[in-house]
């Protein structure tokens, strides 16, 4: 690091759980609903009604902090968060305060590049809250209402704080991408911030070493940021903008409030935004309409055992049991779990990890992409693939042709040896292919001068030729035969 | 009296409520009354009380999570004050 400061970062990351219905009623959470239309007297905070917890975000809950190594106690509950603004109908957010559903755990960040050290970020905490509503600003009219949509109130949402120990904005987001493949892999949320199922705050400040020791600079809370490339971004020019600040201002953590701020993706650049009230003036105080939740040893085993293959468990399993580099095996598992489990599939139909790989990133993913499909919708099945694959292996195709046989099984469906006989593709014995080579290098002495000189280039010039003859001709197979011949040629 | 006029006036701000100075003055004894009879309860030695977090002994109070019907639109603006068929109207909210 080149900067004179070491760069703190804390992020707290709301996502939505994945339930059908909100947190304390039975309202769907479905997103792009007409605004108001999903809503009762329970979430718009009508007089008298009660909530009521939902099982299954309580339990995506506990799922996702099993997952951050975060540990469980077994006595929590739930408080009411005060404050006035217009999308939180009740005037308080029912949230958890002291004694919330998982603290104390931690996530491993990585870069296969080498980047930075594979490290250990602590996570503080992670509690359940219900969302609130949405302010839907009237551009145009700058004087006009503001309209309010109280389908969001209710939603359920988790709550991950980080602890401070993020050190850099690319480690921010590795931090961030690992966190949501992680909960993408436990299907605990979609994680789609388009759609507000995942929100990032980041709380950043400097430690700049002076004459006269070290100090810490004030901190601010960064919001908006729509995208991880925007956290990246905003945590980038928030350390510059700080360390320009404390050079100007000579300000240290205390002298000031602590500052929020917005971050404006076009203009690349963050604003002050209201001061943020210090959190012990958010009064918070238990709920008495909900009553705590316990849970036992046996509970949590059992959800523990359900979690299935993780991540950073998948990259070990590939790269031990299959063989691939820390970089391949980062590059499958970060395409989520279906991909992973057609790669495993393959992978163990093939009998060779490294293959497969192969064929999985360069063929299957970037069709894929270019089709923007699922990997549930690809048309070739992994023991279809796996056929042709083997066919590869054995010299019986060479890569080239396989992927023309890919290219028809896609668009034609059937197996491997279908599409195989159906572009006529026909095995071509040794011995045709030696006698072949022995006709061209006859013709042509300059090649075999060539290769004789070493200049294994002048095979490439043979391998078209016979390819010409013969579009059955294995390439390898070929070159392998003529320089070999060339080696021994009478001239 | 145990608490301050600046405490209440912080608290009054945390509300949104706007207190004249009688208001303020009547506020601050009343709260501190209120505070003064529940700090009563100080009195007690409580060091082998476990803390409560909840009036009622009952715990794990859950629903299954099934969507159910939820209110009409036009019945959930009804009450609004303003309102534009939509949403609900509110004065503009500047900032964030
Ligand atoms: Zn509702």
């Amino acid at each position: 690091m080149s900067e004179p400061y070491t760069m703190v970062v804390g992020l707290e990351v709301h996502v939505q759980l994945a339930t059908a219905s909100k947190l304390f009623c039975r309202c769907s959470t479905r997103f792009g609903a007409e605004p108001n239309t999903q809503t009762c007297p329970l979430c718009i905070g009508l007089p008298g009604a009660l909530p009521v917890m939902n099982r299954e975000a309580y339990e995506l809950g506990l799922k996702a902090a099993l997952g951050l190594n975060l540990e469980i106690p077994r006595f929590t509950k739930w408080d009411r968060k005060s404050y006035y603004y217009p999308d939180l109908p009740k005037g308080y957010q029912i949230s958890q305060y002291d004694l919330p559903m998982s603290q104390n755990g931690y996530l491993e960040i990585r870069d296969p590049k080498g980047r930075f050290e594979t490290r250990r970020i602590g996570i503080n905490r992670a509690h359940l809250e219900e969302d609130a509503g949405k302010s839907l600003h009237d551009e145009a009219g700058a004087v006009a209402d503001s309209r309010i949509d109280l389908n969001r109130c209710g939603t359920p949402l988790l709550e991950i704080v980080s602890e401070p120990d993020i050190r850099s904005p690319f480690e921010a987001k590795a931090y961030l991408s690992e966190l949501k493949l992680l909960l993408t892999f436990l299907n605990v949320s979609d994680c789609n911030m388009q759609e507000g199922s995942l929100r990032v705050d980041a709380n950043v400040n400097l430690h700049i070493d002076g004459p006269d020791g070290q100090v810490a600079t004030p901190i601010v809370e960064v919001k908006n940021m729509n995208s991880f490339r925007a956290v990246e971004r905003a945590l980038t020019y928030e350390a510059a903008r700080q360390y320009d600040a404390w050079q100007e201002t000579g300000q240290a953590k205390g002298d000031v409030p602590k500052q929020t701020r917005g971050w404006d993706d076009t203009a690349g650049v963050t604003h002050g935004m209201r001061h943020k009230e210090e959190s012990s003036d958010y009064p918070y105080f238990p709920d008495p309409d909900l009553v705590p939740v316990t849970v036992t040893d046996e509970e949590i085993e059992q959800v523990r055992q359900s979690l299935g293959a993780l991540p950073a468990a998948l990259r070990d399993r590939l790269q031990t049991e299959f063989g691939l580099s820390d970089y391949d095996s980062d590059v499958i598992v970060g395409q989520g779990p279906a991909l992973v489990e057609y790669y495993l599939d393959l992978a163990q139909a093939t009998g060779d990890g490294k293959l497969a790989s192969n064929w999985v990133q360069q063929d299957v993913m970037r069709y894929l992409n270019d089709q923007a499909i699922a990997v549930a919708d690809y048309p070739v099945r992994p023991d279809q693939l796996a056929e042709l694959l083997t066919k590869v292996k054995v010299g019986e195709l060479d890569t080239s042709r396989g992927r023309q046989v890919l290219e028809h099984m896609l668009a034609a469906g059937g197996t491997a040896a279908e599409a195989v006989e159906h572009l006529g593709i026909k095995q071509v014995d040794a011995g045709e292919e030696v006698e072949l080579c022995r006709e061209l290098l006859a013709a042509n002495p300059q090649i075999v001068a060539d290769l004789q000189a070493g200049k294994l280039k002048a095979a490439g010039a043979l391998i078209g030729m016979a390819k010409k003859t013969n579009p059955n001709v294995n390439p390898g197979r070929v070159r392998e035969i003529a320089i070999e011949l060339a080696n021994q040629w009478d001239t | 009296m145990s608490i301050s006029p600046e405490q209440v006036l912080k608290v009054s701000r945390l509300a949104r409520l706007e207190l004249s100075d009688d208001e303020l003055a009547t506020m601050t004894a009343q709260l501190s009354q209120v505070v003064d009879y529940v700090d009563q309860l100080s009195e007690l030695n409580t060091d082998d009380v476990v803390p409560m977090a909840h009036a009622l002994d009952l715990t794990n109070v859950f629903v299954v999570d099934q969507v159910a019907e939820s209110l009409e639109r036009s019945q959930a603006l009804a009450n609004a004050p303003h309102a534009d068929g939509e949403c609900y109207l509110v004065p503009a909210v500047m900032g964030d």
